[in-house]
């Protein structure tokens, strides 16, 4: 009776560390809450295809929606919005000048002229996922972290890559240049550098 | 044609979905209140509310319009006795007076978010409705003005 007891105790405690194995090999290690994708980690191939994000992310089609102040950026200088409209709270701006009083469901014809988007807003008052500004190390480790993301499992962050918005970058109207690659580029590099660790550049 | 209600009446407009509202407004419907100025949402002076929201109805298409309620300088009161348009009176505010029909309108939504809007919450909300004759002091002051009457003498705003 005595051995039977030893022996399914040490059964048991096989099965324990080969299920904290198998979460440390397919779950991120910076993220908690589920995640259901196959990671093979590869720190190179992960920092190479981040650069390449990376680029997309600070190009002002991307990030003049993610600004350090509560003002968003306009233009290809990204320079401060005309009429410097506030992000309020929950990101779609302040009393009479609201997002959507000038952007329209759809982009707007003529040079200029405000894009459109059905969901137009800015990042909400209470995390604002700024990208202006950032290095490639801080927006790597800002992306991953749920507290900084939109609250974004590794799963949901993936599938963001075809969120509206994001799209939206690459139908932005007369007169706005595009993000340096193609979306397909981009959702590859986006992937690869998740699927592959989602490893932040170094800091410099 | 497109259905609109606007100030609460109904009208049946032959329009392209895509026509600007402000065109709709004006050249359809015969309410000339509403000024075109920019046409690409850089001023203000068209701004109407829809569904209570202060739109720039120059580049808002008439189709985004249909099923919602307008709601023009023309029916911003019954007897133009609206608090914003007691307070313009009282103060004097226009100097030409093109854009003010759009300042109202941007006002009346600040003071129905915000009863008792400070400096700063006048100019966030007012930044976008430009005024060529400079009389921004005087549109603060009548703002305020505004909110007083509503505090004091209960007028709906």
């Amino acid at each position: 009776m005595k051995r039977s007891i030893i022996i399914m105790a040490v059964i048991l405690s096989m099965i324990g560390i080969m299920a904290f194995s198998l979460s440390t090999v397919n779950n991120h290690p910076n993220v908690t809450g589920e995640t259901t994708q196959k990671i093979k980690k590869d720190s190179i191939a992960s920092v190479k295809a981040f650069e390449q994000v990376y680029k997309v992310l600070m190009s002002p089609r991307c990030m003049n929606c993610h600004p350090s102040g509560d003002i968003p950026l306009q233009g290809d200088d990204s320079h401060l919005h005309e009429m410097y409209p506030k992000r309020g709270h929950d990101g779609k701006g302040v009393f009479a000048m609201k997002c959507a009083n000038c952007h329209q469901p759809n982009n707007t014809p003529g040079l200029h002229a405000p894009p459109g988007n059905p969901d137009w807003h800015l990042p909400p008052a209470d995390m604002k996922m700024v990208f202006q500004s950032k290095t490639a190390h801080e927006l790597a480790k800002q992306l991953v972290n749920p507290k900084q993301n939109g609250n974004k499992s590794m799963k949901q962050l993936l599938e963001h890559a075809d969120d509206g918005l994001v799209l939206s970058g690459w139908n932005s109207g007369e007169g706005r240049s595009q993000p340096p690659m193609s979306h397909a580029a981009f959702k590859k590099a986006w992937e690869t550098w998740i699927n592959t660790g989602a490893y932040a550049p170094k800091s410099k | 044609m497109i259905n609109l209600n606007i100030n609460q009446k109904s009208y049946e407009v032959d329009a392209d979905p895509d026509m600007p509202l402000l065109w709709a407004i004006r050249d359809l419907v015969g309410l000339t209140g509403t000024k075109y100025g920019c046409g690409v949402a850089q001023c203000g002076a068209c701004v109407v509310h829809l569904n209570g929201e202060a739109v720039r109805s120059c580049v808002t298409k008439v189709s985004r319009a249909e099923g919602k309620k307008v709601v023009t300088i023309e029916g911003l009161s019954k007897n133009n006795d609206h608090p914003l348009q007691l307070a313009w009176n009282e103060v004097n505010v226009p100097q030409c007076g093109y854009c003010h029909s759009g300042q109202l309108m941007s006002a009346a939504v600040l003071l129905r978010e915000n009863p008792n809007p400070t400096d700063e919450d006048i100019d966030n909300a007012m930044s976008g409705n430009i005024c060529r004759c400079g009389t921004y002091p005087r549109i603060r002051k009548a703002i305020h003005l505004a909110a007083e009457l509503h505090k004091k003498e209960g007028r709906t705003i």
